[in-house]
């Protein structure tokens, strides 16, 4: 079954043409993983399969339903869950508030008025296990601006998993980590559900290569190459966008 | 044929006072972000020192020298001392022009009191104009072409210029300007100084039209407001095309119906909304 | 703990102050209460759920004059005026949030102050109707429809004090609720919050329509403590006040509006007993508060608390 697929994509704004009849597919429980250099067109896709932009040509598929027109929360709630770049967490909550309004997200009592929360334990103790189970319940009392960046982006990560997702987009989860922090988080994926869908956008090769089983590489907004990994480490042309390198893996580095 | 002709051409002068105040909102806005409640202050600023250096002087042109001077001072001393100590936040900025907003319109108040003023128009442009069949005042046409002059030279200072070239750059991206040594921090300061240099130069060309009065801040704050979201913030173009609409409508509203004037800027306010939220040629 | 003790100890002084208190002086605090409910409406949008509305006079307003022309013209019903201004407060919030939420930061800010304007400018120019600038004097408090009559000072204290308390609660129910919880998370990300599942939209809307219809119990309550309404009530002066009434108090906290408000109706007292220069004042506020305490008096409170105590380890 295909989990996502994504059919002859575009987005223009104004002359800049950030992506171009860009299609792709994957299967439920497969990992892909986007590259790509700078500019290339990758968050754009992103924000185009999550709803936060709106294509100028082309049609997106989440488990063979058209959401193209629906809104980013209608897409949340089909299952289609997301990380960003930039960390986007609620800086001034604390660790556990993060998490509680992301399980909150994915609940039907999201929008109660007259009970309180803690009336819910049902989301208190989702909340608290997924803290549990990530490693992170000693910090639940800290609000998220004063974390790590590492820790950073394992809450971003927490977040997205809260509301038990298909397919998840990641996008650069270890931008800006030391690689021991890089190993953790990548420890972390390598964790998730195993028919959870994943889609990776990475620019570390090595991280990459070692999550994904199918790559896609985008360059200027187009699809120029997919394979599995050795297809793609052989790929001339991925080489060349990098760095002008016959061998693609040095050039990524 | 003569009745309409004489709402349009008074539409279009409102209107061009109207592109003063909110061409000077609007480049704030494009630059820095900031939203100036305080505009209105600049505009009756404007109008009363004007007045009060023509009745001590008697010269008129050092009068509208003189307002539109305490605009861009007013400006400056705003900028310089006050908004650059906040942070880069939308609201506080606000808040912060907002409070200059009660103080100048109370210092107003205090100084000049509360009975209506109206300015004098220049001796030659005391007159009216024929056109056609149509006497018309000579002095709203000066404000027409006042207006269509201001436009078309922002236009060409924006466009096709160094200096137009450097805004531009330091719109997009200011750390980037500041490293090609652009001065950004001057740069501001001279927009924002400009921006209200041209609002009390609306005061000072309005004064003789519509006279300058407490609560004339709140009132032509309001209009400036209409135009821009009409029109679009940070759009040079959008505070002409909004300045247009909104005087021909309001002249309109007036002339048609006296009581509910009010509704006729309302509802194409209300359309834009419904229909393009930021405006007809809006800067995200 | 101290949150109990603060409680109770608050709630025994509103009850008992009334006995030690001059009319006037009751009268004040009257008038603290009902700014204060004005005040923690707003806070709803602004504090918790982020939006910057300069406009929240509108409801107030037309509550205030909904109440007024039916008390002068039609009916001294207490529940069919008081229902009906509510109603009104809560339909203009309806309409003008329709408008409004399509936008947001200073978009926002321009056309919450716009709409509010436009309804000023009705009640100003429409002399017939409203009275225009000079408003409608000479409305009686409510004859029909309560158990006791309110025309007592003290009488209707106590009644603004059940309102307040009455409002109070409900907001503490409402901030406390998955609803409130989420409002917060727009305030900090609303990116984020979109991509959690939650219609942002809907939840900005439903807040800003509960605040409008808060306001419009305000609204109420002053025309009927007033016995007169005026276009003054839908002022950009109303909205501003609100406003800084609920930052200096402190924007997102429950109480904060309400101190905000006794400190503001306090000033605007002692400065207008001297001066007429109160807006000069109010200006002069706002300035002060955002240059140096933007988090309110609670926040500043809160800092130079944090630096007379140094932190352990550190030399004093």
């Amino acid at each position: 079954m295909i989990a996502l697929a994504v059919d002859r994509l575009a987005h223009q704004f104004g002359g800049l043409r950030a992506l171009d009849d860009v299609s792709l597919q994957v299967a439920a429980g497969e990992r892909l993983v986007i590259l790509g250099p700078n500019g290339a067109g990758k968050t754009t896709l992103f924000n185009l399969v999550t709803g936060l932009l709106r294509p100028t040509a082309g049609q997106i598929r989440l488990f063979e339903q058209d959401v193209t027109a629906l809104a980013p929360y209608r897409r949340a709630r089909l299952g289609l869950g997301r990380t960003f770049q930039i960390t986007t967490l609620f800086p001034r909550l604390t660790v556990l508030d993060n998490v509680l309004l992301a399980v909150q997200g994915a609940d039907g009592a999201r929008f109660t008025l007259h009970r309180p929360l803690a009336s819910f334990p049902r989301i208190y103790t989702q909340a608290e296990s997924l803290l549990a189970t990530w490693g992170l319940t000693d910090r639940r009392d800290v609000p998220a601006q004063r974390l790590s960046y590492g820790e950073q982006r394992q809450v971003e990560l927490l977040l997205a998993l809260a509301g038990s997702p298909r397919v998840l987009l990641l996008d650069e989860p270890t931008a800006g980590l030391s690689p021991a922090e890089t190993a953790l988080v990548a420890a972390m994926v390598r964790r998730f559900p195993r028919d959870l869908t994943l889609l990776l956008i990475e620019h570390d090769m090595d991280v990459a290569l070692e999550l994904a089983e199918r790559v896609v590489v985008l360059h200027q907004g187009r699809v120029l190459a997919e394979g599995d990994r050795d297809q793609i480490r052989r790929d001339a042309r991925v080489a060349e966008i990098y760095l002008g390198e016959p061998d693609a893996e040095d050039a990524a580095r | 044929m003569t009745f309409w002709t004489f709402q349009i051409l008074n539409g279009v002068s409102f209107g061009m006072l109207l592109f003063l105040l909110a061409a000077g909102l609007s480049l704030i806005y494009g630059l820095m972000r900031i939203l100036n409640l305080a505009h209105g202050s600049y505009y009756i600023l404007g109008a009363y020192v004007a007045l009060s250096v023509g009745r001590a002087t008697g010269s008129l042109v050092l009068a509208a020298v003189a307002g539109t001077a305490a605009g861009v001072v007013l400006g400056i001393v705003m900028e310089r001392v006050f908004l650059r100590r906040v942070p880069r936040d939308e609201l506080p900025q606000a808040l912060l022009t907002f409070g200059f907003l009660l103080i100048l319109g109370d210092l107003s108040l205090w100084i000049w009191g509360g009975t209506p003023q109206t300015l004098p128009r220049p001796e030659w442009l005391s007159t009216s104009v024929r056109l056609g069949t149509l006497h018309f005042p000579a002095y709203r046409l000066f404000v027409i072409a006042v207006g269509v002059v201001v436009g078309v030279g922002l236009w060409l200072l924006q466009e096709h210029t160094r200096l137009g070239a450097m805004l531009r750059a330091a719109i997009d991206d200011p750390e980037i300007a500041r490293t090609v040594g652009i001065r950004v921090p001057v740069l501001t300061t001279g927009v924002f100084a400009f921006g209200a240099g041209l609002a009390a130069l609306g005061g000072i060309m309005g004064g003789p039209l519509l006279g300058v009065y407490p609560g004339a801040d709140f009132e032509v704050l309001l209009l400036a407001f209409v135009v821009v979201i009409i029109g679009g913030l940070g759009s040079l173009k959008g505070a002409f095309v909004g300045g247009l609409v909104v005087g021909l409508l309001d002249n309109f509203g007036k002339a048609l119906f006296p009581e509910f004037a009010l509704f006729t800027i309302f509802a194409p306010m209300a359309i834009i909304l419904a229909v393009r939220p930021t405006g007809l040629f809006g800067v995200r | 703990m101290t949150r109990t003790l603060g409680v109770v100890a608050s709630a025994i002084a509103l009850a008992g102050l009334p006995l030690a208190l001059t009319s006037y002086q009751l009268g004040l605090l009257t008038k603290m209460l009902i700014f204060a409910v004005f005040a923690m409406s707003l806070n709803l949008i602004l504090g918790y759920a982020g939006l910057p509305s300069l406009g929240h006079a509108a409801y107030f307003g037309m509550g205030a004059y909904t109440v007024g022309l039916l008390a002068l013209r039609a009916t001294d019903n207490f529940w069919l005026d008081f229902g009906a201004g509510v109603l009104a407060a809560g339909i203009t919030a309806a309409l003008f949030g329709l408008l409004a939420l399509r936008t947001q930061g200073s978009y926002l800010l321009m056309i919450t102050l716009a709409l509010a304007q436009v309804v000023w400018g009705i009640a100003f120019g429409w002399r017939g109707f409203t009275g225009g600038d000079d408003g409608l004097p000479g409305i009686r408090r409510p004859a029909a429809g309560l158990p006791v009559s309110l025309d007592d000072g003290m009488r209707f204290y106590y009644f603004a004090l059940l309102v307040f308390t009455a409002v109070t609660v409900v907001l503490l129910v409402l901030i406390r609720s998955p609803f409130g919880r989420a409002l917060v998370g727009i305030r900090e990300c609303e990116r984020r919050m979109e991509v959690l599942g939650y219609d942002t939209w809907r939840y900005k809307y439903v807040a800003f329509v509960i605040a409008g219809v808060l306001a419009g119990v305000a609204g109420n309550l002053f025309v009927y403590f007033n016995g007169f309404v005026s276009p003054a009530y839908l002022s950009i002066l109303f909205s501003a006040t609100a406003l800084i009434m609920v930052i200096l108090g402190g924007a997102g906290t429950l109480v904060g509006p309400a101190l905000g408000s006794a400190v503001i109706i306090f000033l605007e007292n002692v400065v207008s007993a001297h001066t007429e220069r109160w807006p000069l004042v109010l200006g002069a506020i706002y300035v002060a508060l955002v240059l140096f305490a933007p988090d309110g008096l609670v926040g500043l409170a809160r800092r130079l608390a944090a630096r007379a105590a140094p932190a352990p380890g550190r030399p004093a």
